[in-house]
């Protein structure tokens, strides 16, 4: 199945991409898109996960056609 | 309730002149508590000429709604409103506005500080700055 992958701010720059399309297994969770968009590296522990605009937690399972967003800690106000 | 993200600025003040009973009934509320975050011409040591700030567009609203109706629940709020900037700002130039509005003053002071505090723990914004050794990354919130 397929998924879009979003980035953002230095995580963005350190990864090289802000949006790209993953293919990964149905049984996919977070993490998995992690390691499918960075060559299976590690996932930081501060590395902020979101699904379709909601919070997610390493292990949340991802659906074809989901939005996968990863970004640091954010910083507004 | 009310978000709005701005890409201009803003002058907070005057935005709660046009409706500073939050869109509430006369004789509804009690107390109305407004914050001001404005940004400042140095962080961390440096002086700092310029920022950009970014957002996630769809979670960051939506996490922002989120926040409020929590917060409303939380502390009894009767209405609240938050104004945030994205894109380019300069220092001087007003951030964010946190207004709320209560039947009396403890649940306006808690509750506007608790929706502050989730805003910069949990609403996807990012600040770029601009010094003088260059553009970076603002890594982490200052304490509140």
């Amino acid at each position: 199945m397929q998924v879009t992958v979003k980035t953002f701010a230095h995580l963005r720059d350190r990864l090289g991409f802000a949006e790209q399309a993953a293919e990964v297994p149905d049984d996919a969770r977070v993490l998995d898109v992690w390691q499918t968009v960075t060559d299976g590296s590690e996932m930081p522990r501060n590395v902020l996960a979101a699904v379709n605009l909601d919070y997610a937690a390493a292990d949340t399972r991802v659906h074809d056609g989901d939005e996968v967003a990863f970004f640091p800690p954010v910083t507004g106000g | 309730m009310t978000v709005e993200l701005r890409t201009e600025a803003f002058e907070p003040w005057r935005e709660l002149a046009d409706a500073p009973d939050g869109g509430l009934e006369a004789g509804a509320y009690g107390a109305t508590c407004a914050f001001a975050g404005t940004m400042r011409d140095f962080n961390e040591g440096d002086a700092v000429s310029r920022m950009v700030l970014e957002y996630y567009p769809g979670m960051t609203e939506r996490q922002l709604e989120a926040i409020i109706d929590a917060e409303r629940t939380a502390h009894d709020l009767l209405a609240a409103r938050v104004i945030h900037r994205v894109g380019p700002i300069e220092p001087g130039e007003p951030i964010v506005l946190v207004a709320v509005w209560s039947a009396h003053r403890r649940e306006a002071f808690e509750g506007g500080r608790a929706i502050m505090e989730a805003l910069k723990s949990r609403a996807p914004f990012w600040k770029h700055e601009q010094t003088k050794s260059g553009g970076r990354w603002v890594e982490h919130n200052t304490k509140g």
